[in-house]
């Protein structure tokens, strides 16, 4: 990992707020909505305030990682306008700071988990951040466009972690909550990247429109939401999603996919001679499909992890039960 | 992969100060979470059990 001189360079003196910020709050609010409609879902025996201090250690697990992320990708984060005011690269934490804290959260973490509910869920919260920070970040990123497709377990992992905290098991509609993040992973983050690629091929990282294109990554894009739609309506047949979320898992895949094909269809991503340095989430003309997609990803997703947790908490009828 | 220590410190005391300060109440705070958390977990875990011991 090299280092900017800028990167040694303290600006202004690092408050509290900057240490905060190298957790990346709203990554770890993603997670803490992904931990808990997964332990809700599990229905097990947990205790409230167990539960509720097992949500936080996934949090703070969560936020480890987001450190170590931060202390190892300082350089590259310096040549990207979306990450380069991060505290690392803009002086106001120092790259050792932010190791430290990554170390000293990830063990306080999975300690305080293992003895709160169980060693299985500790065991995943533990695998998580070494999957993230180690597999992902130092190795996957800088070495290969599918950096963010294997990486993505990282992120789906929270609710299988959940539910092991409520049952000690880890069965099969908990994967399948972390297979549906997953496979939503590349759609998102591709379409992403498809207006942002100028930032990454700057930075040096091989996300998929820098090395494979605009085109492929447009097509990959709809081979993956083709295989991420249908997915989202198995819960409804293994007893996790009632008829509420086969609705809403259908009607919002539906428009996943024709979002997806219009990404498929236009030119996003490619160089036509547009220029627009006015921010960065200006986009050009051309990206505007891509930009769709994106947003409504996070729309869907949501909603989805939404459905399941109210159907779970209002007791709503599952599949089948007016035959 | 430190900065010598010149490097971290502030032009201005006041606002180094400050923002240590800021810094050492937070730390103060998130260890005295965490021994309240560590507290919980033993009462909550233990329950009506800790009765049940031979004394």
């Amino acid at each position: 990992m090299a280092m900017s001189p800028a990167l040694s360079r303290a600006s202004s003196p690092a408050r509290w707020q900057d240490y905060v910020q190298l957790l990346k709050p709203r990554v770890m609010s993603l997670v803490i909505f992904t931990a808990i409609t997964g332990l809700v879902c599990a229905q097990g025996p947990v205790n409230p305030v167990l539960g509720a201090i097992a949500i936080l250690c996934i949090a703070v697990g969560a936020g480890a990682s987001a450190s170590f992320n931060m202390w190892y990708d300082a350089d590259i984060d310096a040549k990207m306008r979306r990450t380069r005011a991060r505290p690392v690269p803009s002086g106001k934490v120092q790259g050792a700071d932010a190791l430290a804290l990554g170390v000293v959260l990830s063990l306080f973490s999975v300690m305080l988990l293992g003895m709160t509910t169980n060693w299985l869920a500790a065991g995943l919260l533990a695998f998580t951040i070494f999957f993230y920070a180690v597999v992902y970040t130092m190795w996957l990123k800088r070495s290969t466009p599918q950096n963010i497709v294997i990486g993505g377990l990282a992120g789906a992992l929270p609710p299988v972690i959940g539910w092991a905290a409520a049952t000690g098991a880890a069965p099969l509609n908990a994967w399948l909550l972390c297979a549906i993040i997953f496979m939503w992973t590349p759609p998102h983050f591709w379409a992403l990247s498809l207006y942002t690629s100028e930032d990454y091929e700057k930075a040096g990282v091989p996300m998929m429109p820098v090395t494979a294109g605009a085109a492929s990554t447009r097509k990959q894009i709809l081979i993956y939401s083709l295989l991420f739609t249908p997915l989202c309506i198995v819960p409804a047949f293994t007893g996790l999603g009632g008829l509420t979320y086969l609705a809403v898992a259908a009607a919002g895949g539906l428009v996943f996919l024709v979002l997806a094909w219009r990404v498929f269809r236009s030119r996003a991503g490619e160089r036509i001679g547009e220029r627009n340095d006015d921010g960065l989430y200006d986009v050009k003309a051309s990206s505007k499909d891509a930009r769709n997609l994106f947003a409504f990803s996070i729309l869907y997703l949501t909603l989805l992890f939404a459905t399941l947790l109210a159907e779970h908490l209002l007791d709503l009828p599952a599949v089948g039960a007016f035959q | 992969m430190s900065a010598p220590l010149q490097d971290r410190r502030s032009q201005d005391p006041q606002a180094e100060a400050k923002a240590r300060r800021g810094r050492n109440i937070a730390l103060a705070l998130g260890l005295v979470l965490f021994v309240v958390l560590v507290f919980v977990v033993t009462v909550v875990r233990l329950g009506a059990s800790v009765a049940d011991r031979p004394l």
